[in-house]
């Protein structure tokens, strides 16, 4: 039996993702390894191609292969982001890989890999499929994070990472077991408790186990510990896609999750709540103390995990749950841009081996580099929040689903977003005082960014400024897709 | 007690014996032996169930094949006795309680939960019923699996070719 030609279209962006990893892994070993970059471009035209592939998928919405997956404007939103994401960190990683002179070929295709995963995990709607596209991307992702060859920090980094990781994957695959004990499926618009008060208490131990699974992807405290070592340890392109792409599957999963089964909500929304504080704050604290650059942009990420959850609370405890979904892809948008910015510029700057990853090293960077040192100014207003960038606006989003929805708690858990913007705001301007206002201690030699870079520098920087002045568009495809989560 | 609890019962314990004692061995040859252990009594629950396949596959694939593997990679890298660390104090002193706290937790929801579940007698799952799930139902996440195996066979190779350049 040969599937209909309509359930081809709805996964159309994983077929072209799958197709060019695997046309990309043929032909590296073919290709002379002075030729890799070649690889690197045939890698961007499918990730080019599979964003044009998310056309058939809006072209023809609707449920594939017999409800597994789901071609709508949600998911639409999200492979938009994870593919997006991909081509980004590819452009951005093409000179990077040739000073550190690694393979591109390997490289490439576990990256369209990956993606392809994450865009099973945001168009799933049963929870084994979703599992699938989670380990698609976790996989390849513990590859990735060691993928520097002779750097001793990046292999135990790797090492952690992966016996943590699948260990959480563990806690997801027990979740699904006791939910379908208790319902009787894995598809989630079926999921609701037989009619007897135990299944109710076996769904509530399902869903609670899937929570810490997905927690610990999206890097949430108290399943934060490997984050900063694995953001630090691995190259930092990888560490790029890592923070936001997965991170954005992950969510994604989790506010399919929290829509689709009714019983969700009452179950996480506590845990949503004590997660969000938990992360805020174990990030930011941390932060503050970092001298690295790059260790502290991972701690950060800890702490905008934390600002995502609080539109997952308010999402969860709130009748108008798409406010909450709309601001948290938002949320993801903006960040993605900066993350992905952020992290590249410290790739390129850090030079070969990346020892200049320290804020001393970036000291008078506006007066070496103002092109790059604007560019990084930005990211970090963005993190920080600053009016006319994008994080602003994201934040305002998710003050506003917390606020809207009536809850003394959540009023408390906008409070501590607040508290933690303030936080923020001292670590990330110490960056940009040092760019701008401190003379370099040592002499460090101005590194011009490759055209490759600069392309990927600038659609951040621009993205981030255009969500940030005319966020009409975007915040309307969110509200569309949180509309169609269903 | 029926026979099916009393054999529920052995198989349980056996496994769970298994399951210990592959992390308590100190020489990875015995920690695979327990493994197998475990491997055959999970089979023998499964066949408690009535899932016939799904039992002889357990064997053939993990008693059998995997187990291979794993006994050859033991014999290739040559590996000795593990050397034991202490545990930190951290690990001591808040890992150890609440890691029993978890599992007294988690054992409690599932205890209450399934202590008054009348479970819908299962019919008899033939091979022809699950072949049918998994290549017409479920046949997305089937192919889906086989780019999961693509994806560890590279990422084997990547971490494999590393250790031969240096």
């Amino acid at each position: 039996m040969f599937p209909p030609l309509q359930d081809l279209y709805r996964i159309a962006p994983e077929l072209v993702l799958c197709g060019f990893g695997m046309l990309v892994m043929f032909l590296a070993p073919i290709v002379p390894k002075a030729r890799h970059g070649a690889l690197a471009f045939i890698s961007l035209l499918g990730a080019a191609l599979a964003l044009g592939a998310t056309r058939f998928m809006a072209l023809n919405p609707g449920a594939a292969y017999s409800g597994l997956v789901r071609a709508d404007a949600f998911s639409l939103f999200v492979h938009l982001i994870v593919i997006g994401v991909a081509f980004l960190a590819i452009l951005g990683s093409v000179d990077y890989l040739k000073r550190e002179d690694l393979d591109g070929g390997e490289f490439c295709a576990l990256i369209l890999f990956a993606t392809a995963g994450m865009g099973v995990m945001a168009g799933a709607h049963e929870l084994l499929t979703a599992f699938v596209g989670l380990e698609m991307s976790s996989i390849a992702s513990y590859v990735l994070a060691t993928y520097r060859r002779d750097e001793p920090r990046a292999n135990e980094a790797a090492m952690k990472y992966f016996l943590l990781g699948s260990f959480a994957t563990a806690f997801f695959l027990y979740g699904i077991a006791l939910s379908f004990g208790a319902t009787g499926s894995t598809h989630l618009d079926l999921m609701t408790p037989l009619a007897n008060d135990s299944s109710h208490t076996l769904l509530k131990t399902g869903l609670g186990l899937i929570f810490i699974g997905l927690a610990f992807k999206v890097a949430a405290a108290p399943f934060q510990m490997w984050t900063p070592d694995v953001y630090e340890g691995a190259p930092a392109p990888v560490t790029a896609m890592l923070s936001t792409g997965p991170k954005a599957a992950a969510f994604a999963l989790a506010l399919r999750i929290l829509a689709s089964i009714d019983a969700a909500a009452p179950v996480w929304f506590w845990a949503l709540w004590v997660a969000a504080a938990l992360s805020m704050f174990a990030g930011n604290l941390s932060a503050v103390v970092q001298t690295s650059l790059k260790r502290m942009l991972a701690y950060s990420s800890i702490a905008h995990a934390g600002y995502i959850l609080v539109a997952l609370a308010a999402a969860a405890a709130s009748d108008r749950m798409e406010l909450g979904i709309a601001a948290a892809l938002f949320y993801l948008v903006s960040y993605a841009l900066v993350k992905l910015g952020a992290f590249l510029i410290v790739a390129h700057l850090g030079g070969a081996g990346e020892r200049h990853v320290d804020i001393e090293d970036f000291a008078g960077l506006g007066r070496r580099q103002p092109a790059m040192a604007a560019c990084l100014s930005i990211f970090l207003l963005s993190l920080l929040g600053l009016p006319v960038t994008a994080g602003f606006l994201g934040k305002f989003y998710i003050f506003n689903a917390a606020l809207q929805s009536n809850q003394p708690s959540l009023l408390w858990l906008a409070i501590l977003l607040g508290l933690n913007s303030v936080i923020g705001a001292y670590y990330y301007l110490r960056v940009i005082v040092a760019m701008y206002m401190r003379e370099p201690e040592r002499e460090i030699a101005a590194e011009p960014a490759p055209w490759t870079l600069s392309i990927v520098l600038w659609i951040a920087a621009a993205g981030t400024i255009y969500a940030g002045l005319l966020p009409a568009r975007i915040i309307g495809y969110a509200t569309k897709a949180a509309m169609n989560i269903r | 007690m029926t026979p099916q609890i009393a054999m529920f019962l052995v198989l349980a314990a056996v496994a769970v014996a298994g399951a210990v004692s592959l992390i308590l061995q100190r020489h990875p040859i015995h920690s695979a032996l327990s493994l197998i252990t475990v491997m055959v009594a999970l089979a023998g629950l499964y066949l408690l169930q009535g899932a016939e396949f799904v039992a002889a596959v357990q064997i053939i694939v993990y008693g059998g094949a995997i187990m291979v593997l794993f006994v050859f990679v033991i014999m290739l890298l040559n590996a000795g006795e593990e050397e034991r660390t202490n545990m930190s104090r951290m690990a001591r002193y808040v890992g150890v309680p609440l890691g029993v706290v978890f599992m007294i937790e988690i054992a409690y929801w599932i205890g209450s939960a399934t202590l008054h579940l009348n479970a819908p007698a299962s019919g008899v799952v033939s091979t022809r019923d699950l072949s049918n799930l998994l290549f017409r139902e479920y046949v997305f996440p089937f192919e889906l699996t086989s780019f999961l195996i693509l994806i560890a066979l590279l990422g084997a190779l990547v971490l494999a070719r590393r250790e031969e350049s240096e």
